[in-house]
Formats: C-alpha cells, structure tokens, sequence
C-alpha cells in the first residue's frame, strides 16, 4: 500500500488528485441546471402537444424537435461528449451514419416512381 | 490476470478500456433501438385515417415517470461527481436515490400502467357497420371539422367470457368518454387528464366487430410496437438497476478503498448506460403518449 492509498482506507476521503476533484466540483451546479431544464422541456413537450399546429406532420415535427434538444443536453452534458476523446467521436461518426442510413430506409419505402 | 488500462488511459486509444468498451455497446445498441423506432414509423404511416389511436396511455403518470428518469441521471452523475471528490457517503445516498427512482419507474410501468391496458377493452367495428354505431363514433361530427373518422368503442368489457366463448353474440362495454359523449367537442382531441371509463353501457354485436380484444400487444400495430419498445425499454431500465445495485452494496466499498478511481470509472460507465436509456426514454415518450 502507497501513502495515497493507506489514506483512503483511514477515511475514505481523501483525494489523490485535488485539482479533478475541484474540476469535478464545479460541474455539479451545471448537472442540476441540464436537470431542470430537462424537466422544464419535458413539461413544454406534453404542452405543445396539446396545441394544433395544422397537421399531426407537424405536431410530430415539433415534438421531435424538442426531443432531439433534450438528447443533445443528455448526450453533451451527463455523458461527457462535449470534452470527449477523438476515439469516441470516431466510434459515432459511424453510429450516426448508420443509423441515419436505417431511417432513410423507411423514406425509400415510401418511394414509389410509377403511380406517385 | 489483472485487466489492463482500468484507471489510466491506454497509450494508442488515450482512453481507459471500459469507456471505449461501452461506446461501442452503445453504438450496437443505438442501431437495436434505431431497428425497432424505423419499425414503429413503418407501421404508423401504413395505418388507415383513423386505426393509429391517440390519447390512449395515461399521460400525467407517463410524464411523472420521464421526470423521474431525468433525475436519476442526474443522481447517477452526481454520484459519479462525489466518488471523483472521495466523498463515499454522498456516493451512497446519490446511488441509493438513483436506484429508487429505476424501481418506481419500473413499478409503475409493470404495477401500474400495463396492467390497467390489459384490463381495457376495444372493439374495432366492421367499415360497414360503422353507421350503426354512429352514436358512439360520431363520425359526422368528425368529418364535418375535418378530423379522422373513430374505428374503435373502447372501453371496460362487462361480459369478459364473450371473448372466448363461441355462442356469445355481443359484447357489453361500459364506454370510454369519448365513445359514450362522441360528438362534444372536448373528444375531439385527447386530454391530459386520463378519464376512466363511464358506466353508459354500448351493446355491440359479435358480427359488427372487425377485430376485438384487450389492450394486449396483439390488438393492434400501436401496442404491438408500445408493448415491444416499452418492454425492451423496461429490460434495460432492470439491467441498469441490478448494476447500481451491485455498485452500492457493501463489496463496492472494498474497491473503493483499493482503488477509488477504479470505482468511479465503472460508476461513470454505468452511468453512459444509464444516461442512454434515459435517452430513448426521451423519444419514447413523446411516440407513444402524446402524438
């Protein structure tokens, strides 16, 4: 056992590394804050889909574009991505392009070139 | 043998393994959820006007239950903020709270909410035999403004064994508001609240029914695909829990003291995960409650 370690099991607090624990800690005001607005969008979500916007397309629309804003916040802020390793980027390039193809699937589905 | 890069960062990668590791599962999952969401946009827009239901999941319970899942994320992170600062204790209560809101989740999707579908009732009534029941559908009403025509008399089956019993001719519904007062204008669109069914009684005829059943996965391509995705959902909501379980007993601790960066890495792993399923949540909810 190192000194750092034995400190540890004495009492469970100490820090190896001061400076990514001070980092660490003044993050957490902002995981409460992307918390909130979470919440406060998913509050939006139900009310804007109560309102008409002419056609349930665009009822659709907007509710999905609410639900990509708040993904984006998960994605970003809780799972770290936006001060990510080059790696991890590389790994969803391919993710998104794949998943993107999947749905452009669907759209083709509904390409019909004779009696359109 | 010991595994390799578990705190510090591999050399070629620049990451600790289990980060790259759990990027990747999620990569295949994102494309296992994308299979099932392109399937559920398949089966919506080849519904006929008026099969695709709406209003039909109880939505103040369903947005208590995303709130909660939003803040269990946040439980989970702050958990994994508090082992990054040596403090063990907060770890404990953050994790323990993250693990209580996994089970209310849970309790109420399987106690609550699925439940209350298989104890409902539909009857989808034969093209023909729509003008029949013109008083429960109120499709003049509906094509007057412009809206789509009502298939379905929904509500709670009095005479169950009609179901399965050959020589039963009818079935006996206590409605659903929006068959027993159709042309009110309040039913032309679904409501926040979720009203239970009335005790005006509808006598529809066995013959007049294009296709009944309980709200089970087979009643129709809606919760066929809601049972599916929900449930798939659900599995990894149970997945996720059983891990902060294991990461909050008393075992944990030992690693703790061996190796708190250790810990904090598997917490911050199980959290992508975590934070992930929250994600689908965020669509799902919106797919299936609200449009």
């Amino acid at each position: 056992m190192n000194e750092t370690e034995e400190m540890i099991a004495a009492d469970g607090h100490a820090a190896p590394d001061e400076h990514a624990a001070h980092n660490v800690a003044k993050h957490v005001r902002k995981y409460l804050l992307v918390g909130a607005t979470l919440i406060t969008f998913t509050a939006i979500t139900v009310f804007l889909s109560y309102m008409d916007f002419g056609t349930m397309k665009a009822n659709v629309a907007v509710a999905m574009l609410v639900a990509t804003f708040k993904a984006a916040l998960v994605a970003a802020i809780f799972m770290h991505l936006s001060n990510e390793k080059r790696l991890i980027y590389r790994i969803l390039v391919f993710t998104a392009f794949f998943v993107l193809g999947l749905f452009f699937l669907t759209y083709l589905a509904w390409y019909d070139p004779v009696t359109r | 043998m010991e595994i390799p890069y578990t705190v510090t960062a591999r050399p070629d990668t620049g990451l600790w393994n289990a980060k790259v590791g759990i990027w990747l599962f999620l990569a295949s999952e994102v494309m296992l959820f994308g299979g099932l969401f392109s399937a559920y946009v398949f089966l919506r827009l080849d519904a006929d006007p008026g099969s695709w239901p709406h209003g039909l999941l109880n939505v103040p319970v369903g947005t208590m239950n995303t709130a909660i899942l939003i803040a269990s994320s946040v439980t989970v992170v702050l958990a994994w903020a508090a082992l990054k600062m040596r403090r063990y204790r907060a770890y404990w209560w953050y994790m323990l709270i993250t693990i209580l809101c996994g089970v209310i989740f849970l309790v109420v999707k399987l106690a609550y909410e699925w439940p209350q579908k298989f104890e409902h009732f539909g009857a989808f009534i034969k093209k023909d035999k729509l003008e029949k029941y013109e008083k429960y559908l109120g499709n003049h009403h509906l094509a007057e403004r412009g809206l789509s025509p009502r298939m379905e008399i929904s509500g709670h089956l009095h005479n169950k064994e009609a179901l399965n019993d050959p020589d039963a001719t009818e079935y006996e519904i206590a409605m659903d508001p929006v068959n027993a007062d159709p042309t009110n204008p309040n039913m032309d669109r679904p409501h926040f609240l979720y009203v239970p069914a009335t005790d005006k009684i509808a006598t529809v005829e066995k013959e007049d029914v294009e296709y009944a059943n309980m709200f089970l996965p087979k009643h129709s391509a809606y919760f066929a695909s809601y049972f599916t995705i929900t449930g798939l959902h659900g599995a990894h909501v149970l997945g996720g829990v059983i891990v902060f379980i294991y990461m909050w007993l008393p075992v944990s601790k030992k690693l703790y003291k061996r190796n708190p960066e250790h810990l904090a890495n598997r917490v911050e792993v199980a959290g992508l995960f975590w934070h992930f399923v929250d994600l689908v949540w965020i669509f799902v909810f919106p797919l299936f409650y609200l449009l």
